[in-house]
């Protein structure tokens, strides 16, 4: 175990004062590597570890046993399995997605997200770029450009990284030729150039004997540029950026620890704080000023963005998680429907209407993606039309939020414009998304006053509103038991009206189809149009199978609490199937009927509805007075 | 002037626990006492100051740490006022698991089922860890935020994409979140921390002479009476010191003189080890780590 160099070294304290002293202007910088594969990005991103000792003598041994796999010792290691490490996991079909290497020069402190270049590409590489301040884009000498290479410079583009880096490796096997390195960089700039993306600076390297990685090569007297780590070790990173803009940062927690004391932490996004500044707090108009900085090291005079802090103010202005302080005079704008892009990362599609969970900041929103503009072809860029999106597409949306929320475009502050989108059922993250622009238009319409109120409506009637949604299997007697309610209801001199196919999917719903993203668009409007009914004082029943969770949850989210009933009418498949009043299983089952439920499309039974029928057990007269019951006494 | 690198780490690991405090039901934060868990607990006095960390100290115990581990662990649950819980798994103890008659058993049981007991015991819904992904391959691919099922099973197909500074910690009932504020640190870093913070270390790190037996290739200090010497074997004092701390009878220590944190570091500067080549745990088999975080190991 004894470290040969280590121990009994006397001069030792002089170099750990020089080092720690130069760490103290150490800054990081993150960046990603972006090749397809055998372009030789491990090797090069081997080459960065090994030159800047980040690996031990150990991993080093290691990987000299695998090179010799039993042979002759003192073979030369291959770089490429210091960061190949998951070949392993690989085999045993683990998806690796991203991979975060350190290494550290005395300038700087690296970390690099290193992506491999499978199917899951788009998916990943947004993910390392979502926190790179700059990419670096590996082209082959012997390929030059390929789409791949297209591919890479358009997402880097599409996630705002705004230093690029061209790095044209293994150019020991084209003889460490200016005319082809000159060729390349000439053909990646007249693209760059077409999709808007930032300057890049080219150097030709190789990552195998290491031309032009730390230091600069005797090989390429032609090159005048940096070597790839001294251009790493001085280019600007994104925080440095920030620190120019207005004052924003979002808040994150509330620190009470008592009744005398309260701090409001979060992470500075851009610009600076201190005591004395008047700021706002977002998205109200209210603003405050800035008492102290609190830390645990005492309090501070500035802080800059980039650090973790707690401000008070000097009065106790209303303030809790998610909102946004802002410098007073230049406050963000507010808005509840964006201009966005999307990247698609879950195996379940995008369905447009469907309300899924929005994180931007410290924010969480109910949202929808409202449209799909168009999705992006990423090998051709072309642009096509879409109904859904898939895993890895990336589209132009327009999303619309359930309140207004402070916001900045992506590529001015990715602090306030990158969001992720939540699916609310499984919690899984299924989409990245980079505001570009807000869309006023519904925002008007929010404006308008209404002068006569929805109590008002309700009362001219004499009863409570709501909504009473039939959902479960065709066939499995929704239809006739809301008729039967609607019926009971009306003789009762109840305002009713039953909202079911017949009426719906002839007019208002005729352009929609039945998959999946029809499905979820079909409800989304119905149950719009039930809340408005319901607005109005009625009490509206719905019949339609609504097969998906997230939509009934959805109509829910619309209504004041206890105004959403929810009926299970519970008839087991077999037993709808048997039955098959209108004959549509049979068709279904012979493929005549695509996307039938139960046949060829899911149906998610609902876990906690306020009232389950059971038609198995109950026949249709039964139910339907319960149902009337519970509508009238429990209310 | 962009921040030096440890302002940002620092920032980005309180950033990391406030948001979890403003998201989780019931943080708990695991403390073993060692130099990474100081780091993550003096983080954590940071991002809540002046209060309190909002959350108790979790010691999921084996019996088998070393004694200074011990006093260091309560000293320093007693200056922050935290709430400190030690578990010991109650099958272990009746089974009498040890590392020298038990092998891997002894991981399993005390520390996996320990903390899996502990965590359900006390309806812990996310727990904070001082893991680095620069400590081993399979760490490097590792989330900030580590999702696992209700039977506290590593998913590594289903762990969510992280972007940006968007951390997704909703899931079901049942299911908690391990978290990993201390991800993007390195050993230098944490030792370059301890060094500038002026961070209680168990002085283990710092190089004395102790008494050692040499074993299967590793340095192992003889820390109590437990210790049965093999025929052959004799302890003899040397001038050690540990780079990592977990259960005596499976922690290699490295012969050294540094006596100083920047001693330390001069060491790690020029040494030829890594970390981890001294814990018994990772070499059981190759892709053991793997395995073991498949299973609810941390
Ligand atoms: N001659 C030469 N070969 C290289 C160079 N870089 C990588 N290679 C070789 O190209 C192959 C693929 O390299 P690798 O780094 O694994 O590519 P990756 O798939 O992009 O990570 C390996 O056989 C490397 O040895 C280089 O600079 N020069």
């Amino acid at each position: 175990m004894k470290s040969p160099i280590a121990s009994g070294v006397a001069a030792s304290s002089v170099l750990a004062e020089a080092y720690l002293q130069s760490q103290d202007q150490k800054s990081i910088l993150r960046f990603i590597t972006c090749g397809s594969v055998d372009d030789g990005k491990s090797t090069l991103i081997g080459r960065l570890l090994y030159d800047s000792r980040a690996l031990f003598a150990d991993q080093v041994a290691a990987l000299e046993m695998e090179a010799r796999g039993g042979g002759a010792p003192g073979a030369s290691i291959d770089l490429a399995r210091i960061v190949d490490g998951l070949a392993a996991e690989r085999e045993q079909g683990i998806t690796i997605d991203v991979a975060y290497r350190y290494f550290a020069t005395d300038k700087r402190k690296f970390i690099v997200a290193d992506t491999p270049g499978h199917e899951q590409y788009t998916r990943n590489m947004a993910t390392g770029a979502s926190t790179a301040d700059l990419a670096v884009i590996l082209v082959d000498a012997r390929n030059g450009v390929v789409t791949q290479t297209r591919r890479h410079a358009y997402l880097v583009q599409l996630m705002g990284i705004r230093s690029v880096v061209l790095a044209v490796a293994k150019m020991d096997l084209v003889a460490f030729s200016q005319a082809r390195f000159d060729a390349i960089v000439e053909e990646f700039e007249r693209f760059a150039k077409s999709i808007e993306l930032s300057r890049c600076v080219a150097i030709p390297v190789s990552g195998l004997h290491g031309d032009n990685v730390s230091d600069k090569s005797a090989r390429t007297p032609w090159y005048e540029g940096p070597a790839l780590l001294d251009h790493l070790e001085t280019v600007q990173v994104a925080t440095a950026r920030m620190a120019d803009r207005p004052f924003r940062m979002s808040v994150q927690w509330v620190n009470r620890p008592d009744q005398t004391f309260r701090g409001i932490c979060g992470l500075i996004g851009s610009g600076e704080v201190s005591p004395g500044d008047t700021i706002r707090v977002q998205p109200g108009s209210a603003t405050t000023k800035v008492r102290s900085i609190v830390t645990y090291d005492g309090d501070l005079d500035t802080s800059v963005a980039g650090q973790s802090v707690m401000l008070t103010f000097t009065d106790d202005i209303d303030c809790s998680r998610g909102d946004v302080l802002t410098a007073a005079d230049s406050p963000c704008d507010v808005a509840d429907t964006f201009d966005a892009t999307l990247v698609w990362m879950d195996v379940d599609e995008l369905l447009p209407g469907r309300s899924y969970l929005m994180k931007i900041g410290a924010r969480a929103v109910v949202g929808s993606v409202t449209n799909i503009k168009h999705q992006i072809a990423i090998d051709t860029l072309e642009h096509t039309a879409a109904r859904t999106l898939g895993l890895n597409a990336i589209a132009s949306v327009d999303v619309s939020l359930d309140r207004p929320i402070p916001f900045e475009p992506y590529a001015e502050n990715p602090d306030l414009g990158g969001f992720i989108l939540i699916d609310r059922m499984n919690n899984r993250t299924v989409a990245a998304g980079m505001i570009r622009s807000a869309l006023y238009r519904t925002q008007n319409i929010h404006a308008q006053i209404l002068d006569i109120t929805r109590d008002a409506h309700a009362a001219q009637k004499n009863q409570k509103p709501c909504v009473v949604w039939f959902t479960g299997y065709s066939g499995a007697g929704k239809s006739t038991i809301a008729n039967l309610v609607e019926a009971k209801l009306h003789a009762l001199g109840k305002h009713t009206f039953l909202l079911d196919g017949d009426n719906v999917r002839h007019g208002l719903n005729r352009d929609l189809g039945f998959s999946d993203a029809d499905r979820v668009e079909n409800i989304r409007r119905i149950s719009e149009v039930a809340k408005l009914m319901a607005d109005a004082g009625l009490i509206v029943l719905t019949a339609f199978i609504s097969p998906f969770r997230s939509e009934r949850q959805m109509a829910r989210g619309m209504l004041p609490e206890g105004e959403f009933i929810e009926v299970f009418v519970d008839t087991p498949l077999a037993v709808a199937e048997s039955r098959d009043v209108k004959g549509l299983y049979k068709k279904a089952r012979s493929g005549l009927i695509k996307n039938f439920t139960g046949i060829d499309s899911g149906y998610e039974p609902p876990e906690a509805a306020e009232i389950h029928i059971s038609t198995v057990d109950m026949i249709a007269e039964k139910a339907a007075d319960f149902i009337v019951d519970y509508i009238l006494g429990a209310r | 002037m962009p921040l030096t690198h440890l302002k940002h780490l620092e920032a980005e690991s309180i950033h990391i626990m406030r948001e979890v405090v403003a998201e989780t039901e019931r943080p708990v934060m695991l403390f073993s006492a060692g130099k990474d868990s100081a780091v993550m607990l003096h983080l954590a006095r940071k991002a809540f100051f002046p209060a309190s960390p909002p959350f108790p100290l979790l010691h999921v115990d084996t019996t088998w740490k070393f004694r200074a581990m011990y006093q260091a662990r309560n000293e320093a649950a007693a200056a922050t006022g935290m709430k400190l819980i030690v578990h010991q798994n109650p099958h272990a103890i009746a089974q009498g698991i040890n590392p020298f008659d038990h092998g891997s058993l002894h991981t399993d049981l005390w520390k996996t089922e320990g903390l899996k007991q502990a965590l359900n015991l006390h309806g812990f819904d996310a727990a904070f860890g001082g893991a680095r992904r620069d400590e081993e391959k399979s760490r490097a691919k590792e989330r900030i935020f580590s999702f696992r099922s209700a039977s506290h099973r590593w998913d590594p197909k289903n762990q969510r994409p992280e972007l940006w500074r968007l951390y997704n910690t909703r899931k079901a009932k049942g299911e908690s979140i391990r978290v990993f504020p201390l991800s993007n640190w390195t050993e230098l870093d944490v030792w370059h921390y301890i060094h500038r913070e002026k961070i209680e270390i168990v002085d283990l790190y710092l190089a004395a002479p102790r008494p050692v037996v040499e074993r299967d290739g590793m340095l192992i200090m003889v820390d109590d009476e437990r210790f049965a010497l093999r025929p052959g074997e004799t302890a003899s004092l040397r001038m050690i010191r540990f780079r990592t701390l977990g259960c005596y009878p499976l922690t290699g220590a490295v012969e050294s003189t540094a006596r100083t944190v920047p001693e330390i570091i001069q060491e790690i500067l020029l040494s030829a080890y890594s970390e981890r080549h001294a814990r018994a745990i990772d070499h059981d088999q190759a892709a053991s780590m793997e395995m073991k975080k498949q299973e609810g190991y941390f």
